[in-house]
């Protein structure tokens, strides 16, 4: 699963970052690392770009970029059971008191 | 004694807040050599230097600001322009600034730091939004772990700044480099780093290169480094090994293998000593800020709304009333240094050079301190508050589809109001592609000192549909800016669009004192910059009109040089349908001010008012007056927007700029006439 694909609201973990030299090499200075939580925070008005939420902060990436990431493949994408609590408000929220 | 330290950090982590702090108004404000990166510099305010007890007598420290940047890799400008600096101009220390609230991210700058074994001293800012969080950084740990200097400030407050100094001045004079640069785990990563420090570390003395920091960056894949080295073949192959190696055993490619080599590392330090509790108060209201700023519905409208707002204030309100002030201080010194030279009785040609020459340019040149002023102001509380980056992000996919990014939308709306500002603004813009290429559009969007002569056009030719004619004109700009956009895309500047890559800082309160800075700051880059070509300019255009080809001072306007040069000029204007002398004149005198094509015009036809229009319904007819309007908003923006663009992106740019908004005026005038006459 790429990360242009998860919907707003979700977490995924990184699994490994594509692209040419440049960009790549940006992306993974950014702290977009195999292993990271990543969570989708929303998509900008007009449809792109991204707004993701990782590492304590908030990141904008347009969804061109993001089809270079992809995820894990949990059992259930959408479930957020492999996030850590600190990245993701959202999932944090679902999974109520625990 | 004299110590240099440069100012490094992240974006958005309050470097600019802490430069101010240390350095007060104190500033200078150059360009790197060969580059158009920005470079601050100033000294520290001696107050923090010397408290009463201080045996360092005579010291002062020259702080560099550094562009803010993520990584050292070779890729950006930014990026390039620090690693020279540190590694060529070998400052006596670094002062490294994150930003609590984000410290993994910002750790990963201060790694590839420590390798370049400067002394250093470590800022941790906004601990305060960290503690209000009830979050907490053991910075004793921290400092421990790091094996430096780490000293929590707020930059916007102006706590543990004197501590911090402190700090720096112990560790720049006492020359203590970071005690550790090893931050690799035993494994394929570390062994690597460590046979290539061996291979290289004769070539790094050599050339007095940090060996651990080269390495490092010869295992990302540095060609920069890897061209400084002159490594020989043997070497060469060797590198490669190591670094074939390393990926097999790592499982991963080299970049990826010593950035996480870097995160992981850093994940053992943060949770060593960072206790998170969740986000900060400044973070989780961010989040119900943008909810509204950044939704789908109102992100568009807010935002319209929000520039109109600044425009009205700018070009309305406030700018009018200090334009006026302005203007009324300066007519007070015009008039009592006319009235003290009539005293003089000095000669008629001296006395216009002084009044009607140097008068009226100094003024042309202050008529634009009040919008500069007022808009710079707005702009730099847009910025401060982190609102610039969400217009980026609203609109990037609109810019997208014309070449540009979100980042070059605002610039654009700007030349609405003036080009000048416009222009300058492009500042923000990282990549050099979008910058050149938004500012090859901003003279299309047409500014309001176009709007005398739209108005004075369209109300005589057009008296029943003025409104409509006007509102055809801007929206005309625009339609061309897009167009000329998706030209350039394809052709002069088809290189790759830069990624879009932008952090999203929380929205913090502005503080008034770094807006003021950033303001004064823009306005006296204008003021120095363009004071001499523009002042220059309204010399050369007094001289062209009171003199004749023959250097006689005349009294008919229409005998001047400015006049024969319209006449010289004004065939080539006989294709658009308008060839008088008078017209092709004020074109030319429209290049001073954009406004001066109706004074000019009223002018060299002797008349105003109606008068005026009655002769200009003799030498045009609508179709031509068409041409005419269509070419004044087209063509080459006025001389002081030359000035500012010619600062950005130099003089040849500069002058393709003006070529290319020439052209595009005179061809559009053309199809637009003869579409007119066929109705």
């Amino acid at each position: 699963m790429k990360l242009s694909q998860l919907v707003p609201g979700k977490c995924g973990i990184i699994k490994r970052v594509e692209g040419e030299d440049s960009l790549r090499h940006h992306l993974l200075d950014m702290g977009l690392t195999p292993g990271t939580n990543i969570l989708v925070r929303k998509i900008a008005p007009l449809g792109d770009p991204m707004e993701l939420n990782l590492r304590g902060y908030e990141l904008t990436l347009r969804k061109d970029d993001a089809e270079k990431i992809e995820l894990e493949t949990p059992a259930n994408p959408y479930s957020c059971a492999s996030c850590s609590a600190a990245c993701c408000p959202y999932c944090k929220k679902d999974r109520g008191t625990k | 004694m004299k110590l240099t330290v440069a100012l490094v950090g992240n974006q958005n982590c309050g470097k600019t807040s802490l430069f101010n702090q240390l350095t007060g108004s104190q500033q200078h404000v150059g360009n790197f050599p060969g580059v158009t990166v920005e470079r601050k510099s100033g000294f520290i305010k001696q107050s923090f230097i010397q408290p009463e007890s201080s045996n360092e007598k005579n010291l002062t420290i020259e702080v560099v600001d550094l562009p803010g940047i993520y990584s050292l890799s070779p890729y950006t400008p930014e990026e390039i322009v620090t690693r020279d600096f540190l590694m060529k101009d070998k400052p006596d220390a670094i002062l490294n600034i994150l930003d609590s609230t984000n410290i993994e991210r910002n750790l990963y700058l201060t790694l590839q730091l420590e390798e370049l074994g400067i002394p250093m001293v470590l800022a941790l800012n906004m601990m305060d939004e960290v503690v209000a969080a009830g979050n907490s950084i053991d910075v004793l740990k921290l400092s421990g772990n790091m094996q430096l200097a780490a000293v929590p400030i707020s930059a916007v407050k102006g706590d543990g700044i004197s501590e911090l100094v402190q700090r720096l001045m112990d560790v720049a004079v006492n020359k203590k480099k970071p005690a550790k640069i090893d931050f690799c785990d035993i494994g394929p990563v570390h062994q690597a780093i460590h046979s290539m420090t061996h291979l290289i570390a004769d070539h790094c003395e050599r050339r007095g290169l940090p060996a651990r920091y080269c390495a490092t960056k010869l295992i990302e894949g540095d060609k920069i480094i890897l061209e400084e080295l002159g490594l020989n073949e043997n070497e060469h192959e060797i590198l490669s090994h190591i670094t074939t190696e390393m990926e097999r055993d790592a499982g991963t490619d080299n970049a990826a293998a010593i950035a996480d080599m870097r995160y992981s590392y850093i994940s053992k330090v943060t949770s060593d000593c960072v206790h998170r509790v969740g986000e900060t108060i400044e973070q989780k209201r961010s989040t119900k800020i943008d909810a509204l700023l950044t939704s789908k519905y109102f992100a568009i409208p807010i935002f319209l709304g929000i520039m109109s707002l600044i425009f009205y204030l700018t070009f309305g309100l406030v700018g009018k009333w200090l334009s006026d002030w302005f203007g009324m201080g300066l007519d007070w010194v015009t008039g009592i240094v006319d009235t003290a030279l009539t005293l003089y009785d000095l000669s008629a040609t001296a006395h216009s050079l002084i009044i009607d020459g140097l008068f009226a340019g100094i003024g042309s040149v202050l008529s634009f301190m009040p919008t500069i002023l007022v808009l710079f102001f707005f702009l730099a509380m847009l910025e401060d508050t982190g609102y610039m980056a969400r217009v980026a992000f609203v609109m990037d996919s609109a810019l997208r589809k014309i070449g540009l990014s979100g980042k070059s939308f605002v610039p654009m709306l700007i030349g609405f109001g003036c080009s000048v500002p416009a222009v300058m603004s492009t500042r923000t813009l990282s990549s050099r592609r979008d910058k050149k290429m938004t500012i090859f559009i901003i003279p299309f969007m047409s500014c309001s000192a176009k709007l005398p002569v739209f108005s004075l056009f369209s109300v005589i030719f057009f008296p029943d549909h003025a409104a409509l004619v006007m509102i055809c004109l801007y929206v005309g700009g625009f339609v061309m800016a897009v167009l000329s956009a998706l030209l350039l895309k394809n052709t002069a500047f088809k290189g790759k669009p830069v990624p879009f890559v932008l952090e999203l800082p929380a929205y913090r309160m502005p503080s008034l004192k770094n807006m003021w800075l950033s303001t004064w700051e823009k306005a006296k880059d204008f003021l120095r910059k363009a004071f001499t070509i523009i002042l220059g300019a309204a010399l050369i255009i007094w001289f062209l009109q009171h003199f004749d080809i023959r250097l006689n001072l005349v009294t008919d306007a229409s005998k001047s040089m400015l006049a024969s040069l319209g006449s010289f000029i004004a065939p080539v204007f006989y294709p658009l349908g308008f060839s008088d002398w008078r017209l092709a004149t004020a074109l030319v005198a429209g290049l001073s001010a954009k406004e001066a094509v109706v004074s000019t015009l009223a002018v060299l036809c002797g008349a105003s008012g109606a008068g005026l229009s009655s002769i200009l319904q003799t030498i045009l007819t609508p179709a031509s007056a068409v041409s005419f309007l269509v070419f004044t908003l087209l063509y080459m923006p006025c001389i002081a927007a030359f000035a500012a663009i010619r600062r950005e992106i130099g003089t040849k740019d500069a002058v393709a700029a003006m070529a290319f908004a020439t052209g595009t005026a005179w061809v559009m005038a053309c199809i637009v006439y003869h579409v007119a006459i066929l109705f």
